[in-house]
């Protein structure tokens, strides 16, 4: 289907782009000669490892780069100072001079008690922001006695089926005094909500949380594939979210926007980021749907980007990522706000990079990547344990993981200098590319109807296994090397130690359960229930605040999410095959 | 068996030319659908017939739709952990359903001592990351050609590895 948008910005910043690319410098000509002279009869003596080099979005990297490469590039215009428009150098004036990343680590398994212990260790190891991994039927939204549920509880995070459990993650740990970041989507507003009850509960003003829901639905569609409703339903939630949040909790990052999944679903760099940013102008104009005046929502916006093995290209990813979000909300969106144009992201090192052959080897994998997201400016960051190509990590394994952060931010010097590889040609040419091929995207996509348009007929979906169909092929054929895997492989059994997760989390869960639903007030929850139907039905209702007040009842997540799937539906994915 | 390999190589091609039916199912909760949408596009690659279950189906739902499509195999994928109940509850489902010829073989982040274990219920490869796609689809072909032939296949007896 192509529907002729009235919207040209993304076609008009594309040519533009392209126009000052043509520009040259005066060195044009001595790299000619260099490449005629003297590289090229060098390459015909001694022949180079490989045919073409190119890097994972498919980008023909010649053998050096020179001020020729950059001649479009203005630097007031396109890289300015670190805190000033259109910060490619980073969002803050001082960046990591002032204060180091967050260092955020992923936990989360069991039972909430399990967890709760859990934080309780890293926050005594010096862990500054806490961040909670749900397991299958939360992130789906069922609760623990659910049939779906059978032999998932508390598998690959905490299971949380009601108010009770959050209270108990969250026992003896002031909300006042930690940033939460919550990695859930489809039941996010729920979750938001028993979040703020605790809060509530524990007497602390909602104006003062910190923390972050994920809430990026778009990406569930398109990559995660962990839905509960039908794509409208979901953004008409988000929608209230964000309302709700603008008025009553102005710290809550209300949606982190994930490059993450995309990438780690099989997308390269230059989807990574053209995918998140076109979701992320999706939920700009869903907010300006709202009626929400954009300076009132957008400095709420957080990202989430993955950060892989190629050094370069992910650095040169998180600075197009900052250049091209601050254009376009200037430029498209009129946003006035500096909150509003500078763009702050998570980022995690890649789950696909490790490998579980040799897996000691993660350690050094996450330390290139986790270099690499501190020198692209990233405001948090998430190393991932050596052993979880296998499973959950260990204690050990996490602690080495937090460890690589801690000798980079105190032995290297790395933070000591902002933006320190700015200014290289390969960088700067890099970032210029990405920058254009996402351009490339978003019109695309923008000539599909948008995202949404774009996700029901599969398309961004079918890019992404494209590509990882390509990239696993490459990697059979010997293309691509990855050290244990197809090259300087050695015979090994699986020498892991593992975290099993006990299968009594289930039951322990389901008995909280029946004693929740014995001690609660029924009368009141069928009434909120009610409530809550009504506001998912008419169209102009506050489901957020119905949401709060079914929590507030102790309903329980599968009961609010499936007043949800029975007045919406479900929804089936197109074809992708 | 006083064949060579040869003879019953070139008989097994001509034979068995009907083409490998396949279901690629994840049964449970779990979107993690990448390794499943590589497996279906080599799968398809290597000349077989592939059915995709899409997402969030029960095992059940897998069972009832290898049965209704009359696949040779169903191809299980799980990453979230719960493959100790969902993969022999679609088996349980496939025999219950008169499913009972239609080979089960797994993948996903499996320990092994519960790879023994599924193994010992009959559902082979329980693959992990990293595998080579040639590794899963030979698998499958011997199988398939041991189903078909009852015969073991060269390629599993070239391992010298039991079923």
């Amino acid at each position: 289907m192509r529907v002729k948008s009235p919207d040209s910005y993304f076609i008009s910043k594309l040519r533009e782009l392209k126009r000052l690319r043509q520009q040259t410098s005066g060195y044009s000509k001595s790299y000619e000669r260099w490449h005629r002279e003297v590289y090229s009869k060098f390459a015909r003596q001694f022949p180079e490892r490989k045919k073409e080099f190119r890097n994972t979005s498919d980008f023909i990297l010649k053998p050096v780069y020179t001020p020729d490469d950059v001649a479009d590039i203005d630097f007031e215009r396109d890289l300015g100072f670190p805190g000033t428009y259109p910060y490619t150098r980073g969002v803050y004036p001082t960046m990591y001079k002032g204060k180091l990343w967050t260092m955020r680590m992923f936990s989360g398994f069991g039972t909430p008690e399990d967890t709760n212990k859990r934080l309780k260790y890293l926050l005594k190891h010096g862990e500054t922001g806490l961040s909670l991994a749900f397991d299958m039927p939360t992130l789906y939204g069922y609760d623990a006695d659910d049939p779906r549920a059978l032999g998932e509880v508390g598998k690959c995070g905490v299971n949380v089926s009601s108010v009770d459990d959050m209270n108990t993650i969250f026992s003896g740990i002031p909300l006042k005094d930690v940033s939460t970041s919550m990695t859930i989507n489809a039941p996010a507003a729920v979750l938001m909500a028993m979040y703020a009850v605790v809060a509530e509960k524990q007497g602390v003003p909602l104006k003062l949380l910190r923390g972050t829901t994920q809430t990026d639905i778009l990406k569930e569609y398109i990559a995660q594939k962990e839905w509960a409703f039908p794509p409208e339903a979901h953004m008409r939630i988000i929608r209230d979210m964000m309302s709700f949040s603008v008025r009553e909790m102005p710290l809550w990052n209300y949606i982190s926007i994930s490059g993450y999944h995309i990438r780690e679903a099989g997308a390269n760099a230059l989807q990574e980021l053209a995918f998140t940013l076109a979701d992320g102008f999706a939920y700009v104009d869903l907010g300006i749907s709202a009626g929400l005046p954009v300076d009132s929502f957008a400095p709420r916006l957080s990202f989430f980007f993955d950060c892989g093995m190629n050094f370069f290209e992910e650095v040169a990813k998180f600075r197009a990522a900052r250049r091209i979000w601050a254009t376009v909300m200037k430029e498209k969106y009129h946003a006035k706000d500096s909150r509003s144009l500078l763009m702050r992201f998570h980022t995690q090192t890649s789950g696909a990079s490790l490998t579980w052959q040799q897996p000691l080897n993660n350690i050094i994998r996450t330390s290139i990547e986790a270099l690499a997201a501190i020198m692209g400016g990233t405001q948090s960051l998430h190393t991932n344990s050596y052993d979880e190509a296998w499973a959950l990590p260990t204690e050990k394994a996490a602690t080495i993981a937090l460890r690589t952060q801690q000798i980079i931010a105190e032995e290297t010097g790395v933070p000591d200098v902002i933006d320190p590889l700015g200014g290289s040609y390969y960088l700067e040419w890099l970032t210029r590319e990405l920058e254009i091929g996402a351009y490339e995207y978003f019109d695309k996509i923008e000539r599909l109807g948008g995202v949404l348009e774009a996700i029901k007929t599969g398309y961004l979906q079918r890019e992404i296994a494209n590509t990882a169909y390509e990239s696993q092929k490459e990697l059979e054929s010997g293309e691509r090397r990855v050290v244990g895997v197809n090259a300087y492989q050695v015979r090994e059994r699986r020498p892991i130690k593992i975290l099993r997760i006990d299968e009594k989390a289930q039951m322990i869960q389901i008995e909280k359960l029946r004693r929740l639903k014995r001690s609660r007030d029924q009368v009141e929850v069928r009434r909120a229930l009610e409530e809550l139907r009504k506001a998912f039905l008419d169209p102009k209702g506050d489901t957020m605040v119905a949401i709060i007040n079914a929590v507030r009842a102790r309903a329980t997540l599968g009961e609010i999410m499936n007043v949800g799937r029975e007045v919406y539906g479900t929804w089936a994915e197109p074809p992708l095959l | 068996m006083g064949r060579t390999t040869t003879a019953l190589k070139s008989s097994v091609t001509k034979r068995s030319e009907r083409k490998i039916r396949i279901l690629v199912a994840k049964p449970g909760l779990d979107g993690h659908d990448r390794g499943a949408l590589v497996l279906c596009r080599a799968f398809r690659d290597a000349g077989m017939e592939v059915i995709y279950a899409g997402l969030l189906p029960t095992p059940e739902q897998v069972a009832q739709m290898a049965v209704d499509e009359d696949v040779d195999v169903v191809a299980l994928s799980l990453l979230n952990a719960a493959h100790m109940t969902a993969f022999p509850a679609v088996k349980r489902e496939l025999e219950r359903r008169g499913g009972s010829r239609i080979l089960v073989v797994g993948g996903g982040i499996i320990p092994d001592e519960d790879r023994k274990k599924l193994e010992s219920m009959g559902i082979t490869g329980n693959y992990g990351p990293g595998t080579p796609l040639k590794t899963i689809i030979e698998h499958i072909e011997s199988r398939v050609r041991e189903e078909r032939w009852g015969l073991r296949s060269p390629y599993i007896r070239r391992r010298g590895k039991p079923l």
